[in-house]
């Protein structure tokens, strides 16, 4: 009987064959041929986690951190595990009520779904962490603290200096050079100051950690225990040439007062503080407020958020003497012993132009014209510069003048390691085309060689031509970064190449030196003196001119100070503009004077102290100005969260431990 | 015969069992590998059996006890008692559809003391039990038209009951039937037939109907024009092109859409639509989609055990039971895919052998239901995973986790078994 049927067998055999054959083949097909489903697999259960290392912290010159990482924890949901919790409890210690505590769950799920975390509060104050901390298992395993990495400024200043960190922006993301390729969308990147220009080397290298997930986007374990995962590794420190002291002092000496203090190591050209007024606190750039303190800080009347130091191009006034001699010398147009004989004036081109003094001889040298800060003497110099025949016509000469001007580092931007630094305005050719139509003779411009007409320096480049005068004849270009932790690159070395811009002897060299001496000894900025070191400075008064109402007005002169001390291997070179306030004397000489005591001395003398509370005290904003300025208020809590205010008291009463 | 002296074991069919060994042990390893999660307590798990992997290694000695009692069962037995056992099994059927649980959408669960069961798979052996008693009765004269159609009522009535559980395709598996028939002396036509209206179906699904009309029409033209002279000599050839004609027509242009608005579910008539690619709905995709993609990422050699990443981490639905050949080609590729396929076939074929060897009709047909049972679940749900079925919720015999599968199938194979070991007896 089943012999009748064999061939019944075989067909069935056949069918199991084929269809399993058929099998086979889509197995083939799936499994083999196409590769899109390893890949669909990976997309599906990979989870690629980038470990985010340690920010690198920013040291000041005596290694206190400046800007540093603060553990400030956030307050993790779970709503789906969230179960029989002490509800009453947690709201008492996170201070809400069980309303919002409700709406925030609803929140969570809606942003997040059931089974992911979602933040429920951010960035807890120490003392809630500590309270919930201690009574975290009662609330678990619904919620969950973790920690969140915050920049923070221990002292509350050097806000346009050391810059802060915001989300990457929508256009960076899309560059196309690559620079930002190691970001993803919602990452930290340094925006503005050293943070951004250093930010290669502050934010470390990332670690990614390829984690398993299930269909529900849960991590499941680390992948291949970790063979693919890459490790973080921390960024580098840096190491700064600022005087975090030096800072504060000089932060809370422009309270009240718009202008901008830069003051610099000559020998090194490392900046020791460098202060834009009014400024503000960088903390309220930092964790959870930030969106709505950089709103108020960007409407801001007084412009905090504006780096005078580097931005703002002022008129450099009588400040500028020195270096218009200095080019005079270089360039062998005068001697240190040219003088010229003014008389109250300078009539050489035409018009009478009237200066302070006219008693015979206040010019006789250079060091004479630079103590009795002569206009004729310097307008005379530059227009010798210039005319001189050597060059053979007066473009040429301005070019030439203009050349070392440049060599300076005025009319360009000087180098220095934080963004958005602005040139300045020199009176080159060009320039002097354009204002006068392409004719022009060394008359046109003359006031520049007194600091005033077609010239634009920011307080960086005035500090920076004190380096000059201070080290007679180099400097090196002036920057933050002294030192990274544990770095092998190049990126510093550009700061340590020695620029000499002048070709003179010393004794030429000291004659200004000593002209600015005796500016301070018996001159315009006699209250910079000080009893055991030698300090030389020149002060100006800088016209300004403002547009308003469509008309153009002249309006109080800005006062200014440029100094070094002490005069023989110096120090510290510093530059003071205090906007609007008049005579030099009154603010800026005090200023750079208590400065540059603090930064020498380490202490304010007995008989200074008054003068450093009535410079602290002190308002030359004008009245509508601060009136609508919210910035004091922003800074008087912020600053009560920071070392800087305890720091100011242990200045002002000498009670600092070192 | 004299079993007291002979060994306990004699007469077993070693390959059968190894086979069935290997394929319970796979299933257990798969069901653990798509249950693993790492820090897992393995031995925690199997006593307080809260894993599926630790409740089929129960099931599985359960049925080890069930299997012992058949093979200590004489053979006469289920002879005696194959038309008892139907008759039970349409009662179980009926029962549930009077009071069964309802589990994901279907009505075929009974709950028996804390244990859920399906009495659908269970009624598959009864039926084969009983078509192989009404085949091998010395009244039944397979050759006639009564005696087949006798047999398949037999086999449409429990497929009946079931697709009125909603589990079109648990019934679906009844059709296996027709291939013992066709062994037994159904016309092969019958199996071309069954096959043409399968293309017919689908094609009516994927092109549009009027094309289809004019394909059939052109064919039909062709055929009556190549074979003209055979109509010439014959008339009655011409009569019956035109009724397959038209009854292919009538079939694409009413049956079809009648099945589908009126006889199918919605849900049934998406997973056809899904498996033929008519459907893109990433919902009603999903579980095809997630299934093809756990297979594929395996590649030629798979990621190795407890390494797939796509069945650990539940992306594939049903896991354990539907879908458990999933974590085999994630874990182990297409060689891993083919060892275990090769497997099954050598399961068939020997089932298929053993049947062949039998002397009596009762066992040949009851082997030849075993093997066409194991053959149609497999081609299904293997198909289903890789998208070339619609979803069907089948187990894979012996594999898929669950108690009532692993039962069944394993009576079914013992039964063959003690059959196989009592060869030389005439059974009726």
């Amino acid at each position: 009987m089943s012999v009748y049927n064999q061939p019944r067998k075989r067909v069935i055999q056949l069918i199991i064959l084929g269809m399993v054959s058929l099998i086979v083949v889509r197995l083939f097909f799936l499994q083999v041929i196409e590769t899109k489903y390893s890949k669909l697999a990976d997309a599906n259960a990979v989870l690629k986690k980038v470990i985010y290392p340690s920010r690198g912290i920013i040291y000041d010159r005596n290694g206190l951190s400046v800007l540093r990482n603060e553990a400030l924890y956030d307050l993790m949901v779970t709503p789906s595990n969230v179960k029989k919790i002490d509800t009453a409890y947690l709201c008492s210690i996170l201070q809400i009520d069980k309303e919002e505590f409700h709406k925030r769950i609803v929140e969570s799920i809606i942003r997040n779904g059931r089974v992911r975390q979602s933040v429920f509060a951010s960035l807890l104050t120490p003392d809630m962490y500590g309270k919930l901390q201690e009574s975290m298992h009662r609330f678990q395993p619904g919620f969950e603290l973790v920690l969140r990495p915050v920049r923070s400024y221990p002292y509350g200043v050097g806000a346009s200096i050391l810059g802060y960190i915001s989300e990457i922006s929508p256009r960076q993301l899309k560059d196309p050079s690559g620079e930002y390729s190691a970001y993803q969308p919602g990452d930290y990147i340094g925006a503005t100051g050293l943070e951004k220009t250093y930010e290669s080397i502050l934010m470390g290298q990332r670690g990614i950690q390829y984690l398993m997930k299930d269909n529900l986007n849960r991590p499941q374990g680390s992948l291949e225990n970790g063979e693919f995962d890459t490790a973080a590794i921390a960024g580098k420190n840096l190491r700064l040439a600022l005087d975090i002291e030096l800072q504060v002092l000089g932060e809370r000496l422009m309270k009240g007062k718009v202008g901008s203090i830069v003051a610099i190591d000559p020998q090194t050209g490392g900046i020791l503080a460098m202060v834009s007024g009014p400024s503000f606190d960088p903390n309220l750039l930092s964790g959870s407020f930030r969106a709505k303190n950089f709103n108020k800080l960007y409407v801001d009347t007084t412009k905090p958020l504006y780096n005078r130091a580097i931005q703002a191009a002022y008129p450099p006034g009588s400040t500028f003497k020195p270096i218009t001699g200095l080019i005079g010398l270089d360039m062998g147009v005068i001697t240190p012993d040219f003088g010229f004989n003014c008389r109250g004036g300078y009539g050489l081109c035409g018009r009478f132009s009237r200066c302070l003094h006219s008693n015979p001889g206040h010019a006789a040298n250079i060091r004479l014209a630079l103590a009795n800060s002569c206009n004729s003497y310097f307008m005379h110099v530059y227009r010798m510069s210039v005319d001189a025949p050597k060059w053979g016509g007066v473009m040429k000469g301005q070019a030439k003048w203009t050349e070392y001007l440049s060599a300076m580092g005025f009319g360009h931007r000087v180098g220095i390691d934080i963004p958005s630094e602005l040139g300045g305005i020199i009176p080159d050719t060009g320039r002097m085309n354009r204002r006068y139509n392409g004719s022009w003779n060394s008359c046109s411009e003359m006031y520049v060689g007194m600091g005033q007409g077609l010239l634009g320096v920011t307080p960086l480049q005035l500090a920076n031509a004190m380096c000059i005068i201070a080290n007679r004849g180099y400097y090196y270009i002036p920057h933050f970064v002294e030192s990274i932790d544990g770095d092998q690159s190049d990126i510093l070395s550009k700061y340590k190449e020695k620029h000499r811009v002048s070709h003179i002897s010393n004794e030429a060299f000291n004659s200004v030196v000593l002209g600015l001496e005796d500016v301070v000894r018996n001159g315009t900025a006699r209250g910079a003196a000080m009893d055991s070191i030698i300090v030389c400075g020149k002060t100006g008064t800088a016209e300004n001119k403002a547009r308003i109402n469509g008309k153009i007005e002249k309006l109080k002169d800005h006062s200014l100070f440029v100094g070094f001390a002490p005069r023989d291997n110096p120090k510290i070179a510093i530059a003071v503009i205090v906007e609007n306030s008049g005579f030099s004397t009154t603010y800026a000489v005090p200023i750079a004077s208590i400065l540059m005591e603090k930064y020498l001395t380490d202490s304010i003398s007995v008989k200074r102290r008054p003068i450093l509370q009535r410079m602290l005290e002190a308002e030359t904003m004008s009245p509508e100005m601060k009136a609508k300025s919210k910035l004091d208020s922003l800074n008087s809590v912020s600053y009560a969260a920071t070392y800087g205010e305890d720091l100011l008291k242990k200045i002002i009463s000498n009670n600092l431990k070192k | 015969m004299n079993r007291s002296q002979a060994k306990l074991t004699e007469g077993i069919d070693w390959p059968i069992f190894g086979m069935y060994l290997a394929l319970v042990l796979i299933g257990v390893l798969a069901i653990f590998a798509a249950e693993y999660r790492e820090g897992d307590d393995i031995l925690q798990n199997l006593l307080g059996q809260n894993k599926n992997w630790a409740r089929q290694v129960l099931w599985f000695g359960v049925s080890m006890v069930l299997a012992t009692g058949i093979w200590l069962t004489d053979s006469k037995f289920f002879t005696a008692t194959a038309n008892l056992f139907y008759a039970f099994g349409i009662l179980l059927l009926l029962i549930v559809l009077a009071i069964g649980t309802g589990v994901k959408g279907s009505n075929s669960w009974l709950e028996l003391g804390g244990f859920r069961f399906q009495p659908a798979e269970f009624t598959k052996l009864c039926t084969n039990l009983a078509l192989a008693k009404y085949l091998s009765s010395l009244e039944t004269d397979f050759s006639k038209m009564r005696a087949r159609l006798i047999a398949a009522a037999m086999v449409l009535v429990p497929c009946g009951i079931i697709i009125l559980q909603d589990e079109t395709g648990l019934a679906l598996v009844y059709l296996c039937f027709f291939l013992v028939m066709f062994r037994e002396g159904l016309p092969g036509i019958l199996l071309v037939i069954a096959f043409s209206l399968i293309i017919l179906v689908l094609s009516s699904l994927l092109v549009d109907k009027f094309i289809l009309l004019y394909i059939f029409t052109g064919i039909a033209a062709l055929v009556i024009y190549f074979s003209r002279r055979e109509i010439r000599r014959k008339r009655s050839r011409l009569a019956l092109i035109l009724v397959i004609w038209g009854f292919c027509s009538a079939f694409v242009l009413f049956i079809v859409p009648f099945v589908f608005t009126k006889v199918l579910k919605d849900y049934q008539v998406r997973r056809i639509e899904v498996m033929l690619g008519k459907e893109n709905d990433p919902k009603a995709t999903y579980n095809t989609r997630q299934s093809m993609i756990a297979i594929g990422s395996g590649g030629m050699w798979g990621k190795g055990y407890l390494k797939g990443t796509q069945t650990r981490f539940d992306f594939v639905p049903e896991q354990s039971t539907d879908f458990i050949f999933c974590t085999i080609g994630e874990d182990f590729g297409f060689t891993g895919s083919l060892l275990f396929l090769g497997l099954y076939v050598a399961l068939l074929f020997r089932i298929i052998h053993i049947a062949e060897r039998q002397r009596s009709t009762f066992s040949r047909v009851y082997a030849y239901g075993v093997a066409s049972i194991i053959f149609l679940h497999l081609a299904i749900n293997i198909s289903m995973t890789i998208g070339l079925a619609p979803v069907i919720g089948i187990p894979l015999p012996l594999v898929s986790y669950g108690g009532s599968s692993l039962m069944t199938f394993t009576m079914l194979i013992f039964i063959m078994l003690r059959l196989d070991a009592d060869r030389q007896m005439v059974l009726r």
